[in-house]
């Protein structure tokens, strides 16, 4: 698992039912593209996170594949729909294998 | 202006073949059509290591970002689920040089559609 | 010139530089780009300023005689000094030093007197520029521009005290730090240490004051050195602020801008619903507002050396009409405020000794100034420096607009070198270039100068060259404006695949080492003891 590896998200805490919400996403990672080398001219291998998932209860919202194009601390910003009071969950999967998880309750106002 | 980062330079795009391989692998060779999509990314990259570039497409089941000046074009896919409030995405990439960023969307009637915008990566420095 | 020192003065009286028809309901004081220049200076005004696409031949890319002809004034005149160059040096023997705050409070509280709640807003470039200011982190300029009791402010140098430092600073300020385009880079969010913009009750008008920051502040600066910031011209952020004031009930809205002047010209004709922009950052003196469509665009100098009154007159909501004055600041013609004055003495006190010391002096015909498209005098002076003392094949030093001008047979003291070269990267490095990369940055940097569009203008100038030179065609597009690269030393071309080394200052990459550039310049000053410098003749211009 890589080290420091930090998920936050940014989710409004409710809303009304059939409302469009904004949500942004960042997760602390070096993304190494696999093309820099190293002090003795070594290629560093790629480590990146590939693809990232949010879900609300259960649904999809978005997946993306990522390519190490994606700068450091992969940024994501897109709208949910926001159906009725429950839970959003967000993945992220490394090159690794690791899976970095965190979620977010929102409940109707 | 006139003191350096380091050697981002600006240039054509050199690699237009393995943008239109790349959009070629995403349409199945099928045409693209301009209009119904809107990207948004600096006309100066502040830092090109993180450029913000945001797109939006309704109606679009996928988009797919490009680069077309760096080595290896392909950026992201982003695929929308039915609890998707727009078709559209925001995020940060990196550009090795002055470039076209491209969108190509899929949309829900199986046509493509595309946008472009250029992002000057400058080396900096200076001001008054 | 012939102006004797006495029939100049008699020509001006405190009296005349500040009267003024009071005017309308609401008076605005624009000072901007001081570059922590307290005291009075002598500032030469750009023999060369090129506009390019649609600002073409367009003020304020209109200087010298051109210049004069454009707005009626005679040659020789007090306003022909303030706001042209040629025959700077004898006039400035006539009419005598420009500048400093002590006077500049002055002319401040006389519009207070006249109008009491005028609003004293400062455009930025205000925390960095001098000695004492690089000494104090920019405490020196705080304490003098709060005794002038600003408004609000808004930014572009201060960030290059470094975030932590201007974040200190902006919490303690009993006014207004503004900036629309001032985001939070991790978030992409407004921030609550700058807001988009303040409110202000005048003469029964609501006035919205928004600010904008300097547009371009991590590519023209360190950006490593403020990364908790992004910036960006942001003119779709700019409408939805102008649409909220609007919608709050502003009568006047006025654009605290660091823009530069055709960027905030282009921002004017896609922005609606902006009265007045008061323009900062190319240091621009324009003795009349320039209207794009409803707005109004007023330019006020820069080194403390102008202050602009913008009286307006606003019924329900609508500017009815305004006057305008840009008020020269001749330091021997306008009494020092003393309250200032002491705030200002108490600031360099600790510092005099090296303040004044005597590096070296002009030569009797030698003057020296920065401030224009290509290479001033200032300028050959340091790259003689940097390529002598750091032997170096050629030098490059930043085309910045600061920097004040020193005439002729004047002595130049440490205090001197540090106003045209302070700043918090001042290290020298020294390093190869092939012919190729030079080739590149000098085509990188006049694509920020040059491009027709005022959106990819950063405002600055042309990276100020030594030992090399080159032809420039202003009209071509980026990656054939340079031509014809020489090296001086040899007279040779310079090729591409060949290396040469370079030595240059002010640069935005973190970690870069070297000796500061002003213990370079100070070096060299002080083994020439008399300064006379070889006419530049090493670059050629076209399409101008
Ligand atoms: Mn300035
Ligand atoms: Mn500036």
């Amino acid at each position: 698992m890589a080290k420091g590896v930090k998920p936050r998200v940014k989710v409004p805490k409710s809303a009304a039912a059939g409302d469009v919400i904004t949500i942004k996403t960042l997760i602390s990672h070096k993304m190494e593209s696999g093309v820099r080398k190293d002090g003795d001219g070594n290629i560093i291998p790629r480590s990146i996170i590939n693809r990232f998932v949010a879900d609300f209860n259960g649904q999809n919202i978005i997946d993306v594949t990522l390519e190490p194009a994606i700068s450091t601390n992969p940024y994501f910003q897109f709208d949910a729909m926001v159906s009725e009071a429950g839970e959003f969950k967000f993945t992220w999967y490394d090159d690794d294998g690791s899976v970095y998880e965190t979620s977010k309750k929102i409940k109707i106002a | 202006s006139g003191a350096f980062a380091a050697a981002s330079l600006s240039g054509m795009p050199a690699f237009a073949s393995k943008t239109d391989d790349a959009i070629a692998a995403f349409t199945g060779g099928a045409s693209v059509a301009e209009g119904g999509i809107e990207l948004t990314a600096p006309e100066i990259a502040e830092n090109g290591n993180t450029v913000p570039v945001s797109v939006t497409a309704p109606g679009a089941v996928s988009i797919m970002l490009l680069a077309t000046g760096n080595p290896t074009p392909a950026v992201a896919t982003f695929n929308f689920g039915p609890m998707a409030g727009a078709r559209s995405g925001a995020t940060r990439i990196r550009l090795a040089k002055t470039q076209d960023v491209v969108a190509v969307a899929k949309m829900e009637d199986g046509s493509f559609r595309q946008a472009g915008a250029t992002v000057k990566v400058t080396i900096g420095g200076c001001g008054g | 010139g012939n102006w004797g020192r006495l029939a100049a003065q008699q020509s001006l009286t405190q009296s005349k530089l500040l009267e003024f028809d009071t005017f309308g309901n609401v008076s605005l004081i624009h000072v901007t780009d001081i570059h922590a220049q307290m005291k009075p200076i002598f500032f030469r005004e750009p023999e060369i300023n090129i506009g390019v696409g649609g600002n073409r031949g367009q003020v304020p890319h209109v200087t010298g005689a051109d210049f004069r002809k454009l707005y009626g004034i005679n040659d020789g005149s007090a306003s022909a000094y303030a706001l042209t160059y040629d025959d700077f040096s004898s006039l400035a023997k006539g009419y005598g030093r420009v500048g400093g705050l002590d006077r500049v409070a002055t002319v401040i509280n006389h519009i207070r007197a006249e109008r009491p709640d005028a609003l004293l807003l400062d455009g930025g470039d205000t925390w960095h520029g001098s000695y004492t200011c690089h000494k104090t982190a920019g405490q020196d300029m705080v304490n003098v521009m709060n005794a002038l009791r600003p408004d609000a402010m808004t930014f572009h140098w201060e960030f290059t005290l470094g975030s932590e430092r201007v974040n200190e600073i902006v919490e303690g300020l009993p006014f207004a730090a503004l900036g629309q385009n001032i985001f939070d880079s991790e978030w992409d969010e407004p921030t609550d240490m700058f807001p988009p913009y303040k409110f202000f009750e005048t003469g029964g008008v609501k006035v919205a004051v928004i600010g904008q920051a300097f547009p371009y502040m991590p590519i023209a600066n360190p950006g490593w050195m403020f990364p908790e910031y992004a910036f960006g011209i942001r003119d779709e952020n700019m409408q939805a602020m102008v649409d909220e004031v609007r919608a709050n009930g502003a009568d006047l809205v006025v654009c605290l801008s660091h823009n530069g002047f055709d960027v905030d010209k282009q921002m004017a004709g896609i922005v609606t619903g902006i009265d007045v922009i008061l323009s900062g950052h190319t240091h621009d003196a324009l003795p009349e507002p320039v209207l794009v469509e409803k707005t109004i665009i007023v330019a006020s100098g820069s080194n403390g050396k102008f202050v602009s009154r913008v009286d307006l007159d606003v019924r329900n909501g609508q500017m009815m009409g305004f006057r305008h004055k840009l008020i020269p600041i001749f330091s021997d013609v306008i009494e020092p405020d003393a309250e200032v004055a002491k705030v200002i003495d108490a600031q360099r006190a600790p510092y005099e000794t090296e303040l004044r010391e005597v590096i070296g002096r002009t030569a009797e015909d030698q003057t020296l100034y920065r401030r224009g498209n290509f290479n001033g005098t200032w300028d050959d002076l340091i790259c003689n420096a940097l390529i002598e003392e750091r032997d170096a094949d050629i030098a490059l030093s930043p085309g910045v607009r600061w920097g004040p001008s020193i005439l002729p047979g004047q002595d130049i003291t440490r205090e001197d070198i540090w106003n045209v070269t302070s700043m918090s990267y001042g290290e020298v490095y020294r390093t190869e270039m092939t012919g190729e990369f030079l080739h590149v940055v000098l085509e990188d940097v006049a694509d920020n100068l040059f491009n027709p569009d005022p959106y990819y203008q950063q405002g600055g100038d042309m990276v100020r060259v030594g030992g090399l030179g080159y032809r420039i065609d202003i009209n071509k597009p980026q990656g054939q404006r340079i031509t014809d690269m020489t090296l001086l030393k040899t007279g040779e071309k310079i090729e591409s695949a060949k290396s040469y080394t370079i030595a240059g200052w002010a640069s935005v990459n973190e970690g870069t080492e070297g000796p500061q550039i002003w213990d370079v310049v100070e070096n060299h000053i002080r083994k020439q003891g008399t300064i006379s410098l070889d006419p530049n003749n090493s670059v050629e211009v076209i399409g101008a």
